[in-house]
C-alpha cells in the first residue's frame, strides 16, 4: 500500500437528538491510500455516511466531532471549525457525490452552468475557459453532444445521465479524493455497470483516490482495492478486497458475507443475522456485535476489542485475533463462500490475477 | 390453459397489452405478454425501470385496465368488466407486498388497524374477538409480537415494517401474493430474514408468488421460474437455474453480466455486454415467442431461434 492520503484515527462523532446524545461514530479508524478505491460497507445506521461527511465538514448542525483526528495532507480536518477553511477543501480537494442525483442538481439551472460555476469558483477560471473545461468534462464522463447537453436542464436527463452530470461537476475541480455515497443504488443494473466503469476509468486517468460507500458486496468487488466494514459506528475490519472476501476475521464480516443470497442453497434457510443493531443512544459495553454473535466469547461482553493486525494491510477489531483467544472456526457458510469463490474462478479462466492473500 | 390440480395454472395472462395515453400520444407499456403462474411456484418478473413489470402486476390487481388480452384467475376471467362477486374474490385472494415499507403503511394508523383494514373492507370477521385473533395470528406468523398491534409504523425498523406489510397481506388468507420489489430497499442481513420468511410462508400455506424485481442475483435463490421483460415484452422465460446457466436472449445476457458479483477476482476480469435492440434483424421476420428447449422460451425470429438452439 502506498502512503495514505487520508488517515482517520479514533474518530468519535455524536448528534444531539431530543435532548439525548447519539454516538454515531465510536473510535472509527480508516486509512485511504493515494490512488486507491476504498469501499466502506455496512448496514443502514452503521455510520458509513456520517464518517464520510466528516471529511467534507458536512455534518448536520446538531452533530459534532468529539475526539479523534482526520489527517489530510498534514492538516487535521477534525479541528477545522470555520466555513471559510472548509471551502478551501470541500468540492475543491475532496468532493462528494450522492445516491440521488436529482437532489444534487438545481432544477432551475442548466446542467452546463451548474458545473461551470463549481469549476470557476474552485479553479479561478474566467467564463470562457471554464465553459471549455466543462464541455471537455462532459465529454469525458460519457455525455455525448456536450454543446447541446450543456444547455439542457436536469429534467431533460435520464437517471444515469444525471449521475454522470453530477460526477462531471465533482471531477471538474480535479479533487484529490472523491467520496461516492451509494452513487448507483437508485440506478438500473445495466446503468449501474456503466457508471461503475466510468468511475473506475476516471480514477485511473485523474489519479484520484475514491471512497465508495455501498451496502452491495458485489459493487465492492467490482470497484474497490480495499474495503472497510462498519458496524455500530466502528470500522470493525479493513483490508484488501481479497483479504476481506477470502479471509474475513471479524464475526460481523463473517455474518455479512454469509447472508449473501448468492450463497443460498435452494430449499434451505438463508443464513441471517439474528436480532437488531445496538441502540447508539446507549453506552455500548464490550464488542457491539456480541449480542448477535452466537459464538461470542465472554470477554466480548466485557471489553471492547482493539484493532489487531492480521497482515500489514489487514486488521480487525475482534478478540478472536488475540493470542489468548480460543480457536473459533468461521461459520459453515464462510467455508461455502470460499468454495463458491474458488469454483467461480475456476469456471472463469479470464480472471486470473489473484494475490497471495488466500485461505490459511 | 392447464387444469386445476397442483402445478396447474392459478393465474394466466394472455396476450396482455396495457396502453397509457398522454395527450395525443399512446404508449404501450406492456405488449403481447403471456405467461401462466403455476400453483405453488415462485415466478419472478425481472426487468429495469420502465420495462412494464410493475404495470403487469397492477393489471392483475385491476388497477390498470388491459387494452387487449385477458387475465384468468382460477380459470375465470378477471380482467375487463366482471361482476362484483368475482372482483371481491380476486381482491381477497390476491394480495400485494410493496417495496418501501414506510411509504406503504399509513403512518397515522396503529398496526392493529393497518393489518385489519382488509378484514374491515370485506367484513371477514364475526366479532371483535375474532378480528383480534386474526391480527394476532398474522403478526405471529411473520415473527412479530402480538403486543406490537398497538404501536405505530415509525416505531419499527425497516425489516419489521416489511413484516407488517406481509402480515397485512397474510391476514386475508390469500392464495397468490404479488410482491413488487419487496426486498430491494432492505439491508443485506434483513433481506435474508425476509427471504427466509417468505419461503417459509410459501411452504406452510401453499402460496404462489409473483415476484417483481430488477435484481437477478436475488431472484435466483427464491424463484422456480424467471421471466425477463424488456420494454414491455417478455424476451425470455425459463426455470431459474437454466436461465442463469444458459441465457439465450442478448438482453438477458447483458442483464446478467451487469450484476456485480461479490467476488473481486471475477470482477477484475469482467467486461460488460451492452444490449442494442438494433442488433436484431427483424426487418423481414417479426420475432415470435418460441420454445427452444423444454420450458425455455425466448422472443426470437426463426433464424435467431435456430442459432440459439445450436448453443444449447
Amino acid at each position: 500500500m502506498s502512503a495514505p492520503i487520508l488517515r482517520v484515527a479514533d474518530l468519535d462523532v455524536s448528534f444531539s437528538l431530543r435532548g439525548k446524545r447519539l454516538h454515531a461514530l465510536r473510535k472509527a479508524s480508516l486509512e485511504l491510500a493515494k490512488g486507491e478505491t476504498l469501499a466502506v460497507v455496512g448496514e443502514s445506521g452503521s455510520g458509513k455516511s456520517v464518517l464520510c461527511k466528516t471529511f467534507l465538514g458536512m455534518l448536520d448542525k446538531n452533530g459534532r466531532v468529539d475526539s479523534g483526528s482526520i489527517l489530510f495532507e498534514g492538516r487535521d480536518l477534525a479541528r477545522m471549525r470555520t466555513e471559510k477553511d472548509w471551502l478551501r477543501i470541500r468540492g475543491k480537494r475532496i468532493a462528494m457525490i450522492f445516491q440521488d442525483p436529482m437532489t444534487a442538481l438545481n432544477p432551475l439551472k442548466t446542467i452546463g452552468e451548474q458545473i461551470r460555476e463549481a469549476a470557476a469558483l474552485h479553479r479561478g477560471m474566467d467564463r470562457k475557459s471554464s465553459r471549455l473545461a466543462v464541455l471537455e468534462t462532459l465529454e469525458r464522463v460519457g455525455i455525448g453532444e456536450p454543446e447541446l447537453r450543456y444547455r439542457q436542464y436536469p429534467h431533460e436527463f435520464s437517471g444515469g445521465m444525471r449521475q454522470r452530470a453530477v460526477i462531471a461537476a465533482a471531477v471538474a475541480c480535479r479533487p484529490e479524493i472523491l467520496v461516492c455515497d451509494e452513487p448507483t443504488t437508485a440506478l438500473d443494473v445495466t446503468v449501474q455497470a456503466q457508471i461503475l466503469d466510468l468511475l473506475k476509468s476516471l480514477q485511473k486517468d485523474l489519479g484520484m483516490s475514491l471512497v465508495f460507500i455501498t451496502h452491495d458486496l458485489g459493487v465492492v468487488a467490482s470497484v474497490a482495492q480495499r474495503v472497510a466494514v462498519m458496524y455500530a459506528g466502528q470500522v470493525v475490519e479493513q483490508g484488501t478486497v481479497d483479504e476481506v472476501f477470502h479471509d474475513p476475521r471479524a464475526p460481523y464480516t463473517w455474518a455479512l458475507l454469509a447472508s449473501l443470497p448468492q450463497l443460498g442453497v435452494k430449499g434451505e434457510e438463508l443464513y441471517s443475522i439474528k436480532g437488531t443493531p445496538p441502540n447508539l443512544f446507549k453506552e455500548i459495553k464490550g464488542d457491539a456485535f456480541a449480542p448477535r454473535n452466537p459464538q461470542a466469547l465472554e470477554v466480548d461482553f466485557e471489553f471492547e476489542p482493539p484493532p489487531i493486525a492480521v497482515s500489514p494491510t489487514h486488521w480487525a477489531r475482534t478478540w478472536l485475533l488475540d493470542e489468548r483467544a480460543p480457536r473459533i472456526e468461521p461459520p459453515e457458510t464462510i467455508r461455502r463462500l470460499r468454495e463458491w469463490l474458488a469454483k467461480r474462478r475456476a469456471a472463469d479462466a479470464t480472471a486470473r490475477n489473484d494475490g497471495p492473500g488466500g485461505v490459511p | 390453459m392447464s387444469g386445476e390440480g397442483k402445478g396447474g395454472a392459478i393465474l394466466s395472462v394472455h396476450d396482455l397489452r396495457v396502453d397509457f395515453r398522454s395527450g395525443r400520444k399512446t404508449v404501450s407499456a406492456v405488449r403481447g405478454v403471456s405467461f401462466d403462474l403455476r400453483r405453488g411456484e415462485t415466478f419472478s418478473l425481472v426487468g429495469e425501470s420502465g420495462s412494464g413489470k410493475t404495470t403487469i402486476g397492477r393489471a392483475i390487481m385491476r388497477i390498470h385496465a388491459p387494452s387487449a388480452g385477458e387475465i384468468l384467475y382460477e380459470g375465470t376471467r378477471v380482467s375487463g368488466r366482471i361482476g362484483a362477486a368475482r372482483e371481491r374474490l380476486l381482491r381477497q385472494q390476491v394480495q400485494m407486498i410493496f417495496q418501501d415499507p414506510l411509504a406503504s403503511l399509513n403512518e397515522r394508523a396503529k398496526i392493529d388497524y393497518i393489518v385489519s383494514e382488509g378484514l374491515y373492507n370485506f367484513r371477514l370477521f364475526r366479532d371483535e374477538a375474532e378480528r383480534r385473533a386474526k391480527v394476532e395470528k398474522a403478526l405471529l406468523e411473520v415473527g412479530l409480537l402480538p403486543e406490537f398491534a398497538s404501536r405505530f409504523p415509525h416505531e419499527f425498523s425497516g425489516g419489521q415494517r416489511q413484516r407488517i406489510g406481509i402480515a397485512r397481506a397474510l391476514v386475508m388468507e390469500p392464495s397468490l401474493l404479488i410482491a413488487d420489489e419487496p426486498i430491494s430497499a432492505l439491508d443485506v442481513s434483513i433481506r435474508a430474514q425476509v427471504i427466509n420468511l417468505l419461503n417459509r410462508l410459501k411452504r406452510e400455506k401453499n402460496l404462489t408468488y409473483l415476484f417483481i424485481a430488477h435484481d437477478l442475483s436475488v431472484v435466483r435463490f427464491i424463484s422456480d421460474r424467471i421471466a425477463v421483460i424488456y420494454r414491455g415484452r417478455l424476451v425470455e422465460l425459463a426455470p431459474a437455474e437454466r436461465l442463469f446457466e444458459r441465457p439465450l436472449h442478448p438482453y438477458t445476457r447483458a442483464l446478467l453480466a451487469a450484476v456485480p458479483e461479490p467476488d473481486p477476482g471475477l470482477e477484475a476480469g469482467k467486461r460488460h455486454l451492452a444490449y442494442d435492440p438494433a442488433m436484431h434483424d427483424y426487418g423481414r421476420e417479426e420475432p415470435a415467442w418460441r420454445e427452444v428447449e423444454a420450458e425455455h422460451f425466448v422472443l426470437a425470429s426463426g433464424a435467431e431461434a435456430a442459432a440459439w438452439r445450436g448453443r444449447l
